[in-house]
């Protein structure tokens, strides 16, 4: 139909090739530090016996959940442990996790910032629009280009997959901080650092932490995705269970995939409704 | 009278909300309403011209109808809104020309936050939390803070409930978290935007009650806003009647009942029952002559005929009130005493007559009138000095004034 093609391709490729060549040293920096958390928080959860994982996680989940969704953890873990999968647990959560670290660093910052300045909440709501309606699997591409394969980029497509959410509900929450509450503030003298930290923060804890939830929950969804480019974990076994048609094996990481996600979803949803018994 | 001191002085104060408020301030000056400059312009004024006083210790009432700029001039007050024009002098300084971190500061040692209708205290506080919220912005240390704010808590009527969540208490209660709040800090201008008007009329006139007790022992300057007629009468030593964004009338609640300045606040003021809040000072006449204890019997008959009197009051040199001499006892004496150059001070000629203090309500005066044989009642100020008098007549003109009003009304 015309007599050209318009190079979408090699624009994108040239710039890529431009970030990499300029700002290598960066993504390497970056790389390292992405891979130190990961690491460590594999290994530190892996020196632990299991056991006394699921205890620990099985406390965190009583403290805030309740203990029918600890009873819930302990069996789910077990069951985790007992098919061998456990290694592979400790993977996933691990990298679900560093994601999510990310996440917040970048996240929180992003949408208090957007709750303060209408004209960067314009101009970021549409890239959360994009980035939110792209399929999951073209997030592998950027990753892949610029940390090649294994678990960084595993990390880094996680990441900017669940980075949207925490943005928006962290933008929205410190919006619907009642107009009063940040009027009696300032008529005390608040500066704005102690309106944040005491009042827009506090007052928007849940809706921030439905961010958080959320954030983790589509940071889940990525573990089989994020298992192409060689992420590792639990998302490897799917994947493997699905290219040599091993239905019973791709089940069982599946089911524990859920597992995981129920465990987490449950321990920040209650997070978000606890008052601090300090009263601050 | 004592001696006001000035704490607040607002000069010529505007505050337009709009992309060209010059532009807004020259066509008010030009006498465009402010309907018609929101309807050219997309400009909304929210306060025009504003210039009053507010003294130290007085609770100074804002009044008027929803939209009339109430809220916004008291927010131009702490600098909550930015005004347009004008001049905010508190404690001598123009506050209109600090910068943020001086504003910051002087909010801190001048203003006692804010009181707002729905409360917003922060839900994730305890009661203690949130009364010390104010001392912890300024960094005063915990302990400290706490003890301060445990003060204020017993104070308000708190006590027991310090460790609760806001959730937990009633709509008086939370309220009272609001004031408590205001009154741990240190400073002394409390800012109350229609604190009571999400209570019931129970608990409202309760706190009401309270403030106006707590008022009593701290003595700080209150800027309240309402809509409601009856609570700026009760709690305001001042009002000021608002309409579009302009000031229509600043006085006592006597002086806005008897003399309104225009139809308005006349319309506005009839729903009152003027015989609770008229006064004896505010309807009683000046004493136009009396007779001093050295005066002769015959000059003093020349003083009630000259005025057209069937009696006059006895006061001394001192204004103090010695009693009422009749004009026909006084004649009847001067023709059995002939001779005589003084009057006799007994009870056959000098009579016994009430006498009032210029603050009784009307009403009450009423009362004593019914029980009051002859004569005027002297109306007298707080040092026992008479300062006029009451005739039966105007006390019922006062009073049929109000029925008329509130028959007008129905
Ligand atoms: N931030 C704002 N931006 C634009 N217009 C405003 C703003 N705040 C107030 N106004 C307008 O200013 C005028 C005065 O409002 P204000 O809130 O002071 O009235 P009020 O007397 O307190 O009324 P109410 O009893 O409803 O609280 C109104 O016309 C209002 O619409
Ligand atoms: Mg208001």
């Amino acid at each position: 139909m015309f007599p050209f093609r318009i190079p979408i391709r090699d624009w994108i490729s040239s710039a890529v090739d431009f970030l990499v060549s300029e700002f290598g040293a960066v993504f390497d920096g970056f790389s390292a530090f992405v891979y130190f958390l990961v690491d460590n928080l594999k290994d530190g959860m892996m020196a632990l016996h299991p056991v006394i994982l699921i205890v620990l996680i099985a406390a965190l989940t009583w403290y805030m959940a309740g203990w029918k969704n600890s009873i819930f953890a302990v069996i789910g873990l077990l069951i985790t442990e007992n098919i061998g999968l456990w290694q592979a647990f400790v993977e996933t959560l691990s990298l679900v996790l560093t994601a999510e670290i990310l996440v917040m660093i970048v996240g929180l910052p992003i949408g208090i910032y957007a709750a303060k300045s209408d004209r960067f909440n314009s101009i970021i709501r549409p890239i959360l629009d994009f980035m939110q309606t792209m399929p999951a699997f073209v997030y592998l591409i950027p990753a892949v280009m610029f940390f090649g394969l294994g678990l960084v980029p595993g990390v880094v497509a996680t990441f900017v997959f669940a980075l949207p959410p925490l943005i928006r509900l962290t933008n929205l929450g410190i919006r619907q901080v009642p107009k009063e509450l940040i009027e009696a503030a300032d008529a005390f003298g608040a500066t704005e650092m102690q309106k944040l930290m005491k009042v827009q923060i506090p007052v928007a804890k849940v809706t921030i932490m439905a961010g958080v939830n959320q954030s983790i929950m589509l940071g889940l969804s990525m573990v089989v995705i994020a298992a192409m480019i060689g992420a590792g974990g639990l998302g490897e076994d799917v994947l493997r269970g699905i290219q040599r048609l091993q239905v019973g094996q791709g089940f069982e990481a599946g089911l524990v995939v859920v597992i995981l996600a129920i465990i987490l979803d449950r321990i920040t949803a209650g997070f978000g409704q606890r008052k601090s018994p300090a009263g601050r | 009278m004592e001696e006001k001191e000035e704490k607040i002085v607002v000069k010529n104060l505007y505050k337009i909300f709009g992309k060209n408020p010059e532009k807004a301030i020259k066509a008010l000056n030009e006498g465009k309403t402010k309907e018609q400059i929101l309807s050219e312009q997309k400009q909304v004024v929210g306060v025009q011209d504003a210039s009053f006083t507010v003294y130290k210790k007085e609770i100074f009432v804002l009044m008027g109808l929803s939209g009339s700029g109430k809220s916004t001039l008291q927010r131009l007050i702490n600098r909550l809104h930015e005004p347009t024009s004008g001049e905010i002098i508190i404690d001598g300084k123009d506050i209109t020309k600090l910068n943020k971190k001086e504003l910051r500061e002087f909010r801190r040692n001048h203003f006692c936050g804010m009181v707002f209708q729905n409360f917003a205290i922060l839900p994730h506080r305890t009661v203690l939390g949130n009364v010390e919220f104010g001392l912890e912005l300024q960094g005063v240390e915990k302990e400290k803070r706490r003890e301060k704010a445990m003060k204020v808590i017993q104070q308000v009527g708190l006590k027991g409930n310090e460790d609760s969540y806001p959730d937990q208490l009633s709509g008086g209660m939370q309220q009272r978290v609001g004031l408590a709040r205001g009154l741990t800090v240190d400073a002394d201008i409390m800012i109350m935007d229609e604190a009571f008007s999400a209570l019931d009329p129970l608990i409202r006139t309760q706190m009401q009650d309270e403030l106006l007790e707590l008022q009593n022992k701290l003595q700080k300057t209150i800027l309240f806003v309402t809509h409601d007629l009856d609570e700026a009468f009760r709690l305001g030593d001042r009002i000021a009647i608002m309409k579009d964004g302009r000031i229509i009338q600043i006085g006592t609640a006597e002086e806005i009942v008897s003399k309104p300045a225009n139809d308005y606040v006349k319309a506005f003021v009839e729903n009152m029952d003027r015989a609770s809040v008229l006064t004896a000072g505010s309807i009683m006449q000046p004493v136009k002559e009396n007779a001093f204890p050295g005066d002769g019997p015959r000059t003093i008959l020349r003083k009630i005929r000259k005025n057209g009197l069937t009696g006059i009051l006895l006061i001394d040199t001192k204004r103090q009130l010695k009693g009422y001499i009749r004009a026909t006892e006084l004649a009847e004496y001067i023709n059995k005493n002939k001779e005589k150059e003084k009057i006799p001070f007994d009870d056959s000629l000098i009579r016994d007559i009430t006498s009032v203090n210029k603050d009784m309500p009307l009403n009450e005066v009423f009362n004593i009138y019914d029980e009051h044989k002859y004569g005027p009642i002297a109306v007298e100020d707080e040092n026992n000095r008479v300062v006029g008098v009451i005739v039966k007549g105007s006390i019922i003109a006062a009073l049929s004034e109000s029925a008329e009003g509130i028959n007008n009304n129905q």
